[in-house]
């Protein structure tokens, strides 16, 4: 099955990303995870995602198409990386979601990713 | 044997039966809904056959063999089929085929039903329900009653949970090493859980037999994992307590453990549970579960000795508080101290925002006051646990303390 883990995160996670101090430890903790999804052979795609004030939102009422500046939602966590890998069952997904940097500081969701044609 | 008897053994061995048909199908499809559906219309009529017909030599084979028959043609069996009868059907055949031809007949896979049940991904309101529901076929109707719950509310629950196990693609396995103590824990737990339900409920209501189906549901553990000292253990503590079950009331009003006929307690159950208490001391460490067996049994031992050795209950509890430090634990310690002003410094030390409504707190914290002669405090503490309490006879009982404090 496949299964996305989705890492959530606070401003204080994001601005991890350019602290002199974290940023180092943070980046090498999400590549070498990255390396172990690969190697074990299970991952499908994944990509880390820009700040949430990077986010411009779109509606499109009465044919008209609204767009602002920020993320979906003013939630304090947000969407900031995700996974998606192959592996037989939910609780092999946790057991990778676990090892996912994000859950060490953050949040880590994992959902099933529907299987279109079934 | 009684008509009455025999009918109650049939009908455990049909549910016996269908609890492992379930596990095995659900096991490899995941889908356990469609696995009780598969086995439904099997299931009733054996329920209904077999009482008069007598039991069927392979009570498995001829509840597959019947539900091969019904595949296709019942509405249920329908929705079987928009799911995958081939699949389904596929299961059935392996499973006869292993019990005909096979070395060792059919895979047991209750187990790994239990711990599917009590998964961390499963709603904690759902897991005992579940496990009653799946491996010893009670239907939704009764679970519900037993847990005071619109019979509604209680299918959704379980179709709920059903569905998570199916679409999260939840594993059908025995956990590995690192996480099998806290994920058996889980299983206990929610064994006892439905054990309390019924032990809550008076003798007669609607919950009460579910004690029964809770020690039910112990020994199959115990005799799918017989090396686990907790597993052992909790068989032990409720059988401990169910020995002591007709003597909990003496016409209709409710008698403390201390002050009870210890001739109306089961000689047969606490023999078995002190048997159980025996092999899990033989495994290493001293879990939870066995530390209140223990403590039961040191109460069992009143009916041999004629008296309760104090000095081990204490011992007992201030060991069960390390172990797993909840409000019950504590308020149990609390009573079982032999210093009354020590008693109540613990229970000072109790977090008050879950005291306000444990009525178990109040009513020990008034026994204590009474014995040291506070009785203005005890009286006003046993008026509190009387208002908390749920059962009438217990409030009752609470009411005419209070008037001698």
């Amino acid at each position: 099955m496949k299964y996305m883990i989705i890492c959530v995160e606070t401003a204080e996670d994001f601005a991890k990303r350019n602290d002199p101090v974290q940023a180092g430890p943070y980046w090498n903790s999400w590549s070498a995870y990255s390396e172990a999804v690969a190697k074990a052979g299970i991952f499908v795609s994944g990509a880390g995602l820009a700040p949430p004030e990077m986010g411009t939102t779109v509606r499109m009422r009465d044919g008209k198409r609204l767009v602002q500046d920020g993320p979906y939602s003013d939630a304090k966590e947000q969407l900031g990386g995700f996974f998606v890998i192959d592996v037989p069952d939910l609780d092999t997904a946790l057991s990778w979601a676990a090892r996912c940097p994000g859950a060490a500081y953050a949040r880590v969701e994992v959902r099933p990713v529907l299987q279109m044609g079934d | 044997m009684s008509d009455h008897q025999a009918q109650a053994a049939v009908d455990r061995v049909a549910r016996e039966s269908y609890g492992r048909l379930v596990a095995y199908l659900a096991s490899r499809s995941r889908d356990i809904a469609a696995a009780e559906d598969a086995l439904a219309d099997a299931f009733g009529l054996a329920l209904r056959h077999w009482p008069k017909e007598g039991l069927p030599r392979t009570p498995e084979a001829w509840l597959l063999t019947a539900a091969r028959r019904q595949l296709g043609k019942s509405e249920r069996h329908a929705r079987v089929v928009r799911r995958n009868e081939a699949e389904l059907t596929r299961h059935i055949e392996e499973a006869l085929e292993a019990m005909t031809h096979g070395e060792d007949g059919m895979a047991d896979e209750r187990l790994k039903l239990l711990f599917v049940c009590a998964h961390p991904a499963i709603a904690a309101d759902a897991q005992t329900p579940l496990m009653l529901q799946t491996v010893i076929g009670l239907d939704a109707a009764r679970i519900a009653r037993a847990f005071v719950v619109p019979p509604a509310t209680m299918s959704q629950r379980l179709v709920r949970a059903k569905a998570r196990i199916r679409d999260t693609g939840i594993r059908f396995a025995i956990p590995d090493t690192p996480e099998l103590p806290a994920r058996l824990d889980a299983v206990l737990q929610a064994i006892y859980a439905a054990f309390s339900a019924g032990w809550d409920a008076l003798d007669g209501d609607a919950g009460g037999e579910l004690s029964d189906d809770a020690i039910w549901l112990g020994r199959t553990l115990v005799q799918l994992m017989p090396q686990q000292t907790e597993a052992l253990s909790l068989l032990a503590l409720m059988l401990h307590c169910h020995a002591r079950r007709a003597a909990r009331r003496r016409e209709g009003a409710f008698v403390p453990l201390a002050a009870q006929d210890t001739a109306l307690w089961d000689d047969g159950l606490i023999a078995e549970a002190d048997g159980l208490l025996v092999m899990a001391s033989r495994g290493e460490g001293f879990g939870r579960f066995q530390c209140e067996a223990a403590i039961q049994s040191v109460h069992a031992a009143r009916k041999a000795t004629g008296r309760v050795d104090a000095a081990a209950l204490e011992t007992l509890y201030a060991a069960l508080v390390r172990l797993a430090p909840t409000i019950g634990a504590q308020v149990a310690a609390a009573a079982a101290c032999r210093d009354e002003a020590r008693g109540l410094a613990m229970l000072d030390g109790v977090a008050s925002e879950t005291i306000s409504a444990y009525q178990p707190y109040h009513a020990v914290r008034a026994d204590l006051l009474a014995r040291l002669g506070r009785g203005a405090e005890a009286r006003h503490a046993y008026e509190k646990a009387a208002a908390l309490a749920l059962d009438p006879a217990v409030r009752q009982f609470l009411l005419a303390r209070m008037t001698q404090a």
